[in-house]
């Protein structure tokens, strides 16, 4: 070992006690001085490290927040849809569960089930079209029907479709017979969708409330089917009939799902009228 | 060849206003999107196919509704005479052509539309008719005509470019 070696070596090593004796607090207030500016040198320096390490990977973190909120809100998005779908189809279990009480409680006619598609692009004319056709064994003249009551008639058919003229449409007349009174009249649609009464003799006697049921006379429906009830009635002395309007049973603005009655026939009369 | 976008135009046309534009009602009148289709179509400059258009859209709406073909006939092609008349002559305002042939194209198909029901039964009274159905569906035809009138003026620079034109 040359003496540059020596020196060097010896160097280090005084240094180095030096400072294991700074550490180890040997050198008293000395000592804590030169570790007090040590740690506000180190505590400098990492503060100054860390804001530049924000600085850097920072807009790293935004964009990464980014994608993983973008990718929550698809979530979101998904399974928001899948609720609306679910609710969708609760609807239509609720409405298909009280068409199946309906035609269970009715047995002696043979329905088949449809889903109202559109209606009718004319503001003029009050009809719906369902996603039953003639491939179905739907012909013209079949009554449509709900759990609440008669919703009109097959008005033409095609193959996967047809359309329904409902007892709202101004063109529609129905027989029908007034359950508490016990007499006929004539229901009649209108332009804004109400449905009234007509044809009720003078001398009979109807109270708010009475219901509607189908007569069955002109072979047109089937009777007995539930219409609605009266809600008022306007008699005048001079008119040859009284008029009443009418509360429908069904709610023709939400139709989703309609029954339509495929066991009947109607009967055409008009070669019997003279 | 672009002219066959009429084809599921018009049929998404007629499917949106059975399904949708039918649903959305002011007192018992609502919007007629076929008719403003043709009218805005038909006001275009360089559209040469509008009497096309209103023979398919003539077939698909009374394909779907209950109201005699022949009022849908002679209601779409008078919105579409209307149209092109007016072009021509107030070329220089194109919006107030639309709205004048909203206006004129309504009222005729609804009043068409009230005369022959009335004729062949259905009981009708003008005053309502006039009140529920012809002034709000007017209204209405009015409020969509200026997006529809936007979407088939692109329509008509996509189908007939400016280059192919000149």
């Amino acid at each position: 070992m040359n003496s540059r070696s020596l020196q060097t070596t010896i160097i280090f090593l005084v240094i180095g006690g030096i400072f294991a004796l700074a550490l180890g607090g040997f050198f008293g207030s000395a000592s804590r001085q030169f570790s007090a500016v040590l740690i506000e040198l180190q505590t400098w320096v990492s503060s100054r490290f860390l804001g530049i390490q924000d600085f850097v990977t920072a807009p790293r973190d935004i964009v990464s927040l980014r994608a993983r909120n973008d990718e929550l809100e698809s979530q979101v998005s998904l399974l928001q849809a899948q609720v609306i779908e679910l609710q969708q189809r609760v609807n239509e279990t609720d409405i298909l569960a009280a068409l199946v009480d309906f035609s269970r409680s009715n047995p002696e006619s043979t329905y088949k089930a449809a889903s109202v598609i559109g209606r009718d692009p004319s503001p003029f004319l009050h009809y719906v079209i369902i996603n039953r056709g003639s491939n179905d064994a739907i012909q013209r003249g079949m009554p449509v029907v709900t759990n609440q009551g008669l919703v009109g008639r097959v008005d033409s058919v095609i193959a996967d479709a047809a359309r329904v003229q409902l007892i709202t449409d101004p063109a529609s007349s129905i027989n029908v017979y007034l359950q508490n009174a016990e007499t006929d009249a004539m229901l009649l649609g209108s332009v804004t969708g109400d449905v009234s009464l007509d044809m009720i003799s003078q001398d009979v006697s109807v109270e708010p409330g009475d219901l509607i049921l189908t007569s069955g006379l002109g072979g047109g429906y089937p009777s007995d089917l539930i219409i609605g009830q009266v809600v008022t009635l306007r008699t005048l002395e001079f008119e040859l009939f009284q008029q009443a309007t009418v509360q429908p049973a069904v709610d023709f603005t939400r139709l989703e799902i309609v029954l339509v009655i495929t066991n009947f026939r109607p009967v055409d009369i008009s070669p019997l009228v003279p | 060849m672009r002219n066959v976008v009429a084809f599921p135009l018009l049929l998404l046309a007629v499917i949106l206003q059975s399904a949708v534009v039918s649903q959305v009602k002011l007192l018992s009148g609502y919007a007629d999107l076929p008719l403003l289709m043709l009218g805005a179509w038909a006001l275009q400059k360089r559209v040469r196919t509008a009497w096309h258009w209103a023979a398919l859209g003539c077939a698909l709406v009374a394909f779907v509704s209950s109201i005699p073909w022949l009022v849908l006939a002679v209601g779409y092609f008078a919105v579409v005479y209307v149209a092109q008349t007016l072009q021509r002559r107030v070329w220089q305002a194109p919006l107030l052509a639309m709205f004048s042939v909203t206006f004129i194209g309504t009222l005729f198909l609804h009043l068409l539309s009230f005369a022959v029901l009335s004729i062949l039964g259905t009981p009708f009274s003008l005053s309502d008719v006039l009140g529920l159905i012809i002034l709000p569906s007017l209204l209405l035809n009015i409020l969509f005509s200026i997006p529809i009138y936007a979407f088939m003026r692109d329509l008509a620079r996509w189908v007939y470019p400016a280059e192919e034109f000149e």
